[in-house]
């Protein structure tokens, strides 16, 4: 049912499988639902191979993919999703793969402020994490203008990472950190006493959002390749055996399945562990 | 085609397999190498009981040594799935599942702890004969202080018998001992085991036994930065000097180990999660989750993990 091509469905069909699918999530919603989804879009360029595709086209039905999965998320009621769109470690690959992600990532930055778009549909604030300085110009700059574009919107909101890893991040935040620190204290004091565990939360890029409940990737892996180490450390963590192309509706519903089945568990362990 | 600024890509992982090293070990084969490790419950013990530090160990495991049966004569082979040069040169694992075990069972919490303590002897054991050259085990996390103190003073209890139990094989095998955590939390007479055990196998070489109590992986990248901002307040470094390879160095594991990332995590008891472990240090590591609560981890679930570990492709994020 869902479907991977950009051609354009007929208005009626739409509504129904729109009206099929908040009655879905209705029934989902009698368990916990998940406030914060993270994924990990693993598996573009194998699905590309697999389907016989030329090799960029791998990633560009995984942004279809992705978008597709943004609307089912905020009509379940996710308030927050974060993606991991490019790591700090892509860099190394062949220069040519770099630089036409680069070219796509600033293609699909641009039309997510389309008016047609996801953005302007439910209202969604945009995040960049990463060491955006590592970005060429051009993908700076229209990060930077998506994210002014949309400071002030109230909807849900989607954090992407680029030129991220969760220890770059974790640095940065430690950064602000001792700086901080020095400011605020001046002469005579002690960092052991004043720098705390919340200090660094406070000066990471998640700061505003609250920690994943659920951490989704794709393609099989089971790893976390440096993506959000401090933040989904109590998350629960799924590895679907599926290419990020693939992910459809029916995957995301039973990833929140999956959770609801651990939620009880989860939030007991949750309570016990308040970080002082 | 855009260009991209050239970024200094040197990272502080060792991404490169460990290679084992072919000469022969003084290794341990028990006798009975070839049976899995199995757990013959006693009848169930009274709390009270239970809690006495004197409590017999189960049937069927051994009541002496860490390493029994030390005497080796041939260096020991691996189990044909695994092949010496694609092991894990660090295995981390999160022993979930003890209180659960024993729930099961209509035991109480410590008969999990206590079964869980036997299985650990044994993978230790297995880690030294087939060749890991580092163990690190979550035996009790920051959060685990809000936990009943009766189970938290069993817990403690059952660390100094570990070490105290442990310390002649440790000094007879090779293995050396090293803590992780907020010491400062613990009882002084643990706390002063754990100096004495510490320092006695401090040079031996033969494999470095990690554990983690009262540890959280957000404090120590918490200590790390408050060490570097020490630095920094004493003018030992400039702030521009703060690198991912400095934080790394200043991280608990960095500063006693040779291989302080783990290349493979197991997590026991079907819990999908890290649960505030070597959080900077699992990066990249492999996870492999089970079902198998922790006492009944054996040596074939052990195998099975790293099994899965040597098929795993490894990329770190780039194309091979």
């Amino acid at each position: 049912m869902e479907k991977h091509s950009q051609r354009p469905e007929p208005k009626n069909l739409n509504s129904v499988w729109r009206f099929l699918r908040r009655c879905l999530f209705s029934v989902l919603s009698f368990g916990p639902m998940p406030k914060h989804i993270a994924f990990i879009m693993d598996g573009n360029r194998r699905y590309a191979k697999k389907m016989q595709i030329k090799e960029g086209s791998g990633h560009n039905v995984g942004f279809t993919s992705l978008v597709s999965s943004l609307q089912y998320c905020y009509e379940m009621g996710v308030k927050y999703v974060t993606v991991y769109a490019f790591s700090i470690d892509n860099f190394k690959r062949k220069p040519e793969e770099v630089g036409s992600l680069m070219h796509l990532m600033k293609e699909k930055i641009d039309q997510l402020l389309e008016e047609e778009s996801i953005v302007h549909k439910f209202g969604l604030k945009l995040n960049f994490w990463g060491s955006l300085d590592l970005l060429p110009e051009p993908i700076r700059s229209a990060a930077e203008k998506a994210m002014v574009h949309t400071a002030n919107n109230t909807g849900p909101v989607l954090s992407i990472c680029v030129a991220y890893t969760s220890t770059n991040e974790i640095l940065r935040a430690i950064n602000k950190s001792c700086a901080r620190f020095e400011d605020k204290t001046g002469e005579g004091s002690d960092p052991a006493n004043s720098i705390l565990v919340t200090d660094l939360e406070e000066n990471l890029d998640s700061a505003s959002c609250s920690e994943p409940d659920i951490v989704i990737r794709t393609s099989g892996e089971t790893r976390l390749s440096n993506f959000l180490l401090w933040q989904s450390t109590f998350s629960h963590l799924q590895s679907p055996n599926l290419f990020w192309p693939e992910f459809s509706l029916r995957h995301l519903i039973w990833s929140v399945l999956e959770y609801q089945k651990v939620y009880p568990y989860l939030e007991a362990r949750r309570k016990l562990c308040q970080e002082s | 085609m855009l260009s991209y600024s050239s970024v200094h890509l040197a990272s502080p992982f060792n991404h490169h397999q460990t290679i084992l090293s072919s000469s022969p070990r003084r290794g341990l084969i028990p006798n009975d190498s070839s049976a899995s490790f199995s757990y013959r419950p006693r009848p169930s013990p009274s709390l009270t009981s239970s809690l006495s530090p004197v409590a017999a160990l189960p049937a069927g495991s051994s009541a002496t040594t860490l390493v029994d049966e030390a005497e080796q004569e041939a260096a020991p082979s691996l189990p044909s799935p695994l092949k010496r040069e694609l092991l894990p040169g660090h295995v981390a694992i999160i022993m979930d599942g003890n209180s659960r075990w024993a729930r099961a069972r209509g035991m109480p919490t410590s008969a999990g702890h206590e079964a869980g303590y036997q299985v650990l002897k044994k993978i230790l054991e297995l880690s030294y004969k087939w060749g890991i050259r580092t163990l690190t085990v979550f035996a009790f996390s920051a959060e685990n202080w809000n936990r009943p103190k009766v189970e938290v003073d069993f817990l403690l209890m059952l660390f100094e018998r570990v070490l105290k139990e442990g310390i002649e094989d440790f000094m007879r095998v090779g293995i050396r001992i090293c803590l992780i955590g907020d010491s400062t939390e613990l009882p002084e007479s643990l706390q002063k085991l754990i100096k004495e055990v510490t320092e006695a196998t401090k040079n031996n070489t033969k494999l470095d036994f990690i554990v983690a109590i009262s540890y959280s992986g957000r404090r120590d990248i918490t200590q790390a930065c408050k060490s570097i901002a020490e630095k920094v307040k004493h003018g030992l470094i400039e702030p521009a000097d703060i690198t991912e390879s400095l934080v790394a160095q200043e991280l608990e594991t960095n500063r006693i180990v040779e291989l302080p990332y783990p290349d493979l995590l197991i997590r026991t008891s079907g819990e999908l999660r890290l649960s505030n472990f070597l959080l900077w240090q699992s990066a990249y590591s492999e996870l492999f989750f089970t079902d198998t609560r922790w006492p009944d981890f054996a040596e074939a679930d052990y195998i099975e993990a790293l099994t899965c570990y040597q098929s795993r492709q490894r990329r770190f994020g780039q194309r091979i």
